[in-house]
């Protein structure tokens, strides 16, 4: 199925076109002309991953807030209201179910497939690689926040709620402080993970580096792009790094 | 003051927000504005005039899906294509990995029990710890280098079709899989090591009766999670020219056929979500 053909690889032609174009790689072009102009496709993908991660925050936080069941329909937030009253129970889930669903539909669709998607609609640039960051790691962001909510201890918020606290002020209050250091720490690692993904999307048009590669490889100048991988290699590693001290020393 | 809480008679001061938190805060929003301002982000264009109809003539496009059996056939045959080049390019994952975690793994190559009598200074342990060195080295190359840029290149050197495929994930998944598989290698506990050293049993041995039986559910919990990537990265890989059903997306974005793309969207959810599934019951079942 897969038309695995070791022979293709190992012998004959193909061993002779995969070697000669690694050895076109080498050496990358180091100078400083070239690296001057690589500086900003590179800053472009941080930018993308950082913009992308933030609108998937905003997109993922309050569908997360629907789709966390202690928080729309049941446990201390809702118990008095909804006991004995099957109607009530039912009209709360309706948010969450529909939160749910958009969540399904957000994860579904690959990012590749809503990059395409936005590049459609917003133009090439990197504009579109924001865009279907966001909304693909949205869809993740909102699961993964929704079972930290639904995850913490409820007893606080059943103290703020015996003093006759607002439904709000016991979320604010006895949900979010406990939960906060793990939706940062998951948002951190989305961070990671969109770096690479806005790397990625480049090839399809989303700006930043990754459509450099593909711009050097289609010229078959290889020694640029190799260069332009090296570059994507050091920021992974030091994203990598970043994140590893900040939930180190600040989470 | 640290045997408990002595009350000193004044109520101690709310925490106000330290200039840490306002700095990191502050920085926070400075690279989210730099980000904005790099990125041409452009919401009003997203939601204005223009970027409405250009979405609304896509979304619109999608229905009615296409349902023609022979184009349902061919996203079944090639939605089985994406699944066979994940499976093939994870089995080539775990060869390469298991050859390299044998040399990555601290226990067995550079310190620890094994080394309490052999110690590092002589030849035969400088080898094995060059021999540690260039295996994690190998893995960092292998795992830093996207699949999506070693489908590129071996494409050039096989040829468009699955094969680029299987390669590109093999080797970027080996240097994964090779990472995770020496730190369980690492972590297992080192008394059964012991007592297979003390009966003179050779590395090799050691290896096989004291490391692998204790890290064996662990390694197989790690490839089939990443299996699971695998089978979403083959989609992805499709779309360059890796075949599969990322192939026909491909085809049917950039050709206009919008009404193909409901199908296919829904075939990916299937596929990725049958293999979560399959995966995850047989993690249930065998480790």
């Amino acid at each position: 199925m897969a038309e695995v053909r070791p022979g293709a690889l190992l012998f004959g032609e193909g061993r002779g076109r995969f070697l000669s174009f690694l050895g076109e790689m080498f050496p990358p072009d180091l100078s400083a002309e070239f690296l001057g102009f690589t500086l900003r496709p590179a800053l472009e993908t941080i930018q993308i991953s950082v913009l992308g991660t933030a609108l998937a925050v905003v997109i993922g936080f309050p569908l997360a807030i629907f789709a966390a069941s202690n928080l729309s329909f049941t446990g201390v937030l809702h118990d008095r209201e909804v006991e004995g009253r099957p109607a009530h129970k039912a009209l709360r889930l309706i948010p969450y179910l529909a939160a749910r669903l958009v969540l399904n539909v957000l994860r579904a669709v690959p990012e590749f497939v809503w990059a395409l998607i936005f590049v459609r609609a917003v133009g090439l640039g990197p504009f579109p690689g924001v865009l279907a960051i966001g909304v693909a790691y949205g869809g993740i962001l909102g699961k993964v926040f929704a079972e930290i909510f639904e995850g913490v201890n409820p007893r606080p918020a059943e103290a703020l709620q015996a003093t006759g606290a607002s439904r709000f002020s016991t979320f604010l209050y006895g949900f979010l402080p406990e939960a906060l250091p793990n939706l940062a720490s998951y948002a951190l690692y989305r961070w990671e993970c969109a770096i690479r993904a806005a790397a990625i999307l480049g090839f399809v048009g989303a700006g930043g580096i990754g459509q450099q590669i593909e711009i050097s490889m289609r010229m078959f100048n290889q020694h640029e792009t190799l260069t332009f991988i090296l570059i994507l290699l050091v920021m992974v590693t030091g994203v990598d790094r970043l994140c590893a001290f900040v939930r180190r020393r600040v989470l | 003051m640290s045997r408990g809480p002595v009350f000193s008679g004044a109520i101690p001061k709310r925490p106000g927000v330290s200039w840490k938190t306002w700095g990191s805060g502050l920085l926070l929003l400075a690279v989210l504005v730099w980000s904005y301002s790099g990125t041409e982000a452009n919401f009003r264009d997203l939601i204005g005039e223009e970027g409405r109809s250009q979405m609304w003539k896509f979304v619109s496009g999608l229905w009615p899906p296409e349902t023609s059996l022979k184009f349902l056939g061919g996203a079944a045959w090639a939605a089985v294509q994406t699944l066979a080049i994940s499976i093939m390019g994870t089995v080539l994952a775990v060869i390469i990995a298991f050859v390299l975690m044998a040399f990555a793994s601290e226990n067995l190559m550079v310190r620890g029990v094994l080394f309490e009598r052999a110690g590092a200074g002589t030849p035969a342990g400088r080898l094995r710890y060059a021999s540690y060195w260039a295996a994690r080295t190998a893995m960092a190359v292998l795992r830093s280098v996207p699949e999506i840029v070693l489908a590129i290149i071996f494409i050039f050197a096989v040829g468009l079709g699955p094969f680029a495929g299987v390669l590109a994930l093999g080797l970027h998944t080996g240097g994964v899989l090779g990472k995770l598989y020496a730190e369980v290698l690492e972590n297992v506990d080192p008394r059964p090591i012991e007592a297979l050293q003390a009966t003179g049993a050779g590395r090799f041995s050691i290896f096989l009766y004291g490391l692998l039986p204790q890290a064996f559910p662990q390694l197989l919990a790690y490839t089939l999670y990443r299996w699971e990537v695998n089978i979403r990265t083959a989609t992805i890989l499709g779309i360059i020219g890796g075949g599969g059903i990322g192939l026909k997306l491909h085809i049917a974005i950039s050709l206009f056929l919008q009404n193909q793309l409901l199908v296919l969207i829904a075939v990916i959810f299937v596929l990725v979500t049958a293999v979560d599934f399959l995966s995850s019951y047989l993690r249930r079942r065998l480790t």
